[in-house]
């Protein structure tokens, strides 16, 4: 797995060069959602769960934005790598197996993920809303985050034909995760059924993780979540590998 | 170099199918170490699929192929390791300079950093773009990118240069300097196997040849060999046999060893003992040139388009 390093190092190179660009979208991105969800419809929403809207919503909204920074790397950014730059072309010429460089790609997304989240957790710090010490552990959610939906990204890249199909996996996938999966609101305000359908959902789980976290009400009840999103992420881990030597290696 | 030696690339009936598409059929070819072949053939002859097969990155189809004596279907790892790959599209990386194409490329070999960078500088001066190591690609001239992609194939110092179309696209001069490069690579000894569909760049490089055409092999050899071979030594073409009188394009033919026509273009060939002098009168007014033959003409004589033999 030495190749996946060397593939998330030139992932890096070539981000070192457009680091200001990029940073501007990692930290614009969560101050948006925090003013717009937090202070602006916050003074407007009563607290959940006893806590201040800002304050609820803060560590689903950390584990959205690592989802969103993954999806995002591991769709538009692998496809443009593997179909315009021939990047993956290029490296698969070297003893670098596709395997490596799907793991190195989405182990990419999941670091961007991972940066994301430190930004948000000095967010949530700046704006007071830090809960318990465990807070500093989202930084583990974030990249587990990262790395499932990295995966998940990268399986759809190496199905899509075209760009537009980016934006079912956006519309399907990433928008209706972060909107139902207990991020706004509490899951178990949804009617049955439709709960049933948000535990489906990888998100769900990592954001239950995100706000035991920030509470300090870590106990085993969280095992089921743990488990659930360590499963699906090997799953989707070992399925992204698949389809993307399936498309290259004909 | 020893007879019982492995040949680096050994493949027999090898064949691939894309769907119904056959598009590489029995295709038997050998390289020996220090040699330089070609694989030369027009647009989807099956050139680039033989060579992405020989690289691990299209599965064999059929036959069998062996890579330094290793199966790229169990060892493609260690056979990649020893190779050095130019591929037809520009696969430079554009997010990184010169420099740091060749340095990241390098990792990718497990290069160590101080030998990569040594490593790096000398083939920048080798391919004369030492002045713009820390330029980005995107303002490359095409030749120059061409020989920053030669650079990088060499960055791992590989037993085997696989170049796939390494001058198409490219001005004279820019394609000169390539040619230069590669010549330079091959008396060094560096084992070559590349592609093309210029003719000048077969008979310019390579010790063989190996003309495709539709996934099969038509003919192998030296150029010069197969030249001979296939068309003789000279060549009368005719730009526009329609304005010859009648029954003068049947005494030429009686005249010449054989002849081939493609359109109003006649070639008349001439093989050892035979002499074009006879036929120059009766071109008086005719436009046509004489001049040697070429892997061109075996190879227009081969792809079909004969009159008759």
């Amino acid at each position: 797995m030495r190749g996946a390093v060397r593939v998330w190092q030139r992932n890096f190179e070539s981000w070192k060069r457009f680091y200001r660009a990029s940073l501007v979208g990692n930290v614009l991105d969560p101050v948006l959602y925090f003013v717009a969800m937090g202070f602006g419809l916050g003074a407007f929403v009563r607290p959940i769960q006893g806590e201040p809207y800002l304050s609820f919503i803060a560590p689903g909204l950390l584990a959205g934005v690592a989802m969103n920074t993954a999806a995002f790397e591991n769709t538009i950014g692998s496809f443009v790598r593997m179909e315009e730059q021939k990047t993956f072309k290029s490296i698969l010429m070297t003893p670098v197996s596709i395997g490596e460089l799907a793991v190195g790609e989405i182990l990419w997304g999941a670091s961007k993920s991972l940066l994301s989240g430190s930004i948000f957790l000095i967010l949530i710090r700046l704006t007071g809303t830090w809960g318990s010490p465990l807070e500093l552990l989202n930084l583990g959610v974030a990249f587990l985050v990262g790395v499932l939906f990295g995966s998940m990204a990268l399986c759809w890249t190496a199905l899509s034909p075209s760009y537009d199909f980016f934006n079912y996996f956006f519309t399907f996938v990433v928008s209706v995760m972060f909107l139902f999966s207990g991020i706004f609101f509490p899951v178990e305000a949804l009617p049955a059924w439709a709960a049933g359908l948000a535990w489906l959902l990888p998100l769900t789980h990592a954001v239950d993780l995100a706000r035991a976290l920030h509470r300090g009400t870590w106990d085993a009840s969280l095992l089921p979540d743990l488990v659930w999103m360590l499963v699906a992420t090997a799953l989707f881990l070992w399925l992204a590998a698949r389809l993307l030597e399936r498309r290259i290696i004909k | 170099m020893l007879a019982s030696e492995t040949p680096l690339i050994e493949a027999r009936r090898l064949t691939k199918t894309f769907g119904r598409r056959t598009v590489v059929d029995g295709v038997d070819l050998e390289v020996r170490r220090g040699e330089c072949v070609g694989l030369l053939g027009p647009n989807g002859a099956g050139k680039t699929t033989t060579i992405h097969m020989v690289a691990c990155y299209v599965k064999v189809g059929g036959g069998e192929l062996r890579v330094f004596g290793l199966d790229p279907a169990r060892d493609a790892r260690d056979i990649k390791r020893r190779l050095g790959v130019v591929p037809q599209e520009d696969s430079l990386d554009p997010d990184l300079t010169v420099l740091t194409n060749l340095t990241v490329y390098a990792r990718y070999f497990e290069i160590p950093r101080a030998k990569a960078a040594a490593r790096a500088a000398e083939l920048l001066q080798f391919v004369q773009l030492e002045e713009r190591a820390r330029d980005p690609i995107r303002i490359l001239s095409g030749g120059m990118r061409r020989r920053l992609a030669l650079a990088r194939a060499l960055i791992s110092r590989p037993d085997l240069l696989i170049l796939d179309e390494p001058t198409t696209g490219l001005d004279p001069q820019a394609r000169h300097l390539v040619w230069q490069k590669l010549r330079g690579l091959r008396q060094g000894g560096v084992t070559m196997l590349l592609t093309t569909h210029y003719m000048e760049e077969a008979a310019q490089l390579c010790d063989r040849v190996l003309i495709l055409d539709q996934g099969r092999i038509l003919a192998a050899g030296a150029p010069a060999a197969l030249v001979d071979e296939h068309v003789g030594r000279e060549v009368i073409e005719l730009h526009d046999a329609g304005a010859l009188a009648p029954g003068v394009l049947e005494r030429l033919t009686g005249l010449s060893d054989s002849v081939e026509r493609a359109g109003d273009e006649v070639y008349l060939y001439f093989r050892d003992g035979r002499s074009p002098a006879a036929v120059l009168p009766l071109l008086e007014r005719a436009a046509f040139a004489h001049r040697p033959a070429t892997l061109e003409d075996v190879f227009l004589r081969l792809t079909g388009r004969e009159l008759r033999d």
